[in-house]
This record gives structure tokens, sequence and C-alpha cells, in this order.
């Protein structure tokens, strides 16, 4: 089990997976990256045609997967108007931006030599992030925990029932991923501390 | 060849903007935070240092705001800086709406 991360000389952070956890973190990030990108943004509803024709940018209305909703929150709960424009000059630079940081974690475990197929059992993978990159890394970490706790519908102070689910629920896999994943973002936090 | 990295939406110097916010004729607009059951302490606090340049201090007593609370107002100033500083949240995963100042 990978002791999460520590303070890098010069900034950043280092950590070491075994090859059964980097591959869960690229699948994790990986599956993210799909869902940033597979939702077709919601259509902009242009009274004049011309002007709907003519419409390149972002979408209006809040997205309906409600993990989308979640990773692009509605900016003005009292002004539908101004919540529509913000989202429309908004939600597509913070999409790209969230799909880079997911893809740097990709990129940082296979430059530290995770295969794309896993097939040695006792492979071992050095990740050293500059600050920069661990920077995307810890906010991609939320990103990916509010993916599954939108999915699991975890509330505030559920810890308990989560324990007390069955072995063999899925749910109980997917929120012990769910407590790694914090675990490794409290320690991320931690080596980057100001 | 290193990954290419999001772009930082920089904040700008924390005196610059109180001297906008002196020129300013229409009330100022806030950024609040909310308090959603995901997001750990260290992390929010670790956000508003690292975004806002706060002080720890500062930043751990609007996260106890927002944990206790429910929610927190983290800054203020005109409706463009405002609107920037949602957008940062937004891309820290942290949960933050805009409104002017007296309309809670």
């Amino acid at each position: 089990m990978t002791e999460g991360f520590q303070p890098r000389r010069g900034g950043g952070a280092v950590a070491t997976f075994n090859g059964f956890e980097a591959d869960l973190l690229r699948s994790l990030a990986s599956q993210l990256v799909e869902l940033l990108r597979n939702e077709v943004a919601a259509p902009v509803q242009a009274e004049d045609p011309l002007e709907d024709l003519l419409d390149f940018d972002g979408p209006t209305s809040a997205p309906d997967d409600p993990v989308l909703a979640r990773l692009f929150p509605n900016a003005y709960p009292a002004d539908d108007d101004a919540a529509g424009e913000f989202r429309r000059f908004t939600e597509g630079g913070l999409r790209d931006g969230k799909v880079r940081a997911a893809m740097a974690i990709v990129d940082a475990l296979e430059e530290a030599g995770l295969p794309e197929e896993l097939d040695e059992e006792t492979l071992y993978v050095d990740v050293e992030l500059g600050s920069d990159e661990a920077l995307a890394w810890v906010k991609s970490f939320t990103d990916i925990r509010l993916a599954l706790a939108t999915r699991l519908g975890v509330e505030e102070g559920d810890e308990n029932y989560w324990h007390t689910l069955p072995d063999d629920d899925p749910r109980t896999h997917v929120h012990e991923i769910y407590e790694w994943v914090g675990y490794l973002q409290e320690t991320l936090v931690e080596s980057l501390a100001p | 060849m290193p990954a290419p990295m999001p772009v930082e939406t920089e904040r700008p110097p924390v005196e610059e903007r109180q001297d906008e916010e002196l020129t300013l004729i229409d009330r100022p607009w806030v950024t609040i935070v909310w308090n959603d059951p995901v997001n750990l302490m260290s992390y929010v606090t670790f956000v508003f240092q690292n975004y806002f340049h706060y002080t720890r201090k500062k930043a751990e007593k609007l996260m106890l705001e927002v944990h206790h609370q429910g929610k927190s107002v983290v800054s203020a100033g005109t409706r463009e800086e405002m609107e920037r500083d949602v957008r940062a949240m937004h891309e820290y995963g942290l949960w933050a709406t805009m409104q002017k100042e007296d309309a809670s």
C-alpha cells in the first residue's frame, strides 16, 4: 500500500504506488476525462435563428449529469440570466482545465513507467511531481472525489453508514476507493502546504 | 516532456484590489463558498491560501465558517473580480456562488 505523498525538495511532491494503485488512479482519471468530454454541451436556445447559428460559445443551462452539475455549479442561484451568461463564458474553459489536470495524472503515471496494460504484479511506480504538476493532481483528486461521491450519494456525517454496508455490496468497494483518494489528497495537501 | 498544465487563474495582489474598492460607487459583490460533504478541511484551507494568498490563520477561519455555518463570504469586490474568483473556486472544485453584498 502506498504511504501517500511526501514533500519534494525544491517544491512539489513525490509518491510511490504499486502497479495496482497506479492503474486504478489512471483509470479514475481517464473516466473523468471521458465524462468531461462526452456529454454534449447543452444547446443554447436563442430566440433569433441567426443568432443561434452564430453562437459558438458555451452552454447556458446546467449540465444534466449530476456529476457535471456539481463540477460546474450555478454561480448566480437567484438570477437565471446572469447564471446562463456566466456559464456560457466559463464552462468550456473550466472543462478543458479539468481535462488537462486529469490528463496530467495519466501522463505522469505513464512517464513514471506504468505500462498500457498492467501485466507485472511486482511493479512499483515512483512519481515525482513539480509544483505545477502537483497542483493539477490535487485539483483533479477533488474532481474525482466529487464524481465518486455524487454517484454514491455521499452526505455529511454518513461515514458509519458506508462502513456497515456488506462487503459484497458494490458501493462498499467504490466508497473505499473514494476514501483512498481522499487519503492521497490529504497527504498531497500536507506536502504542498505553504 | 512535461505534460501541459492547466492555466492558473492568477489573482491580482490584494493591495491593488483594495485601491480599486475605494473608488467603487456600486455596492460591492461577494463570493460565497458553501459547505459540501466531500472537500477535505485541509484542502479548503489550502485553496484559500493558495488562490487568495490569505494567511493560514485567515484561511482556516474561513474554512471553519464554511464547515460549521454552511457558508462563508471569502472575498468582496467588483462584479468582474467576483466572477473571476467564483470561476477559480469552481476550478478548484469548491461550490461557490456570487451575489450583491446586501442580497443575502
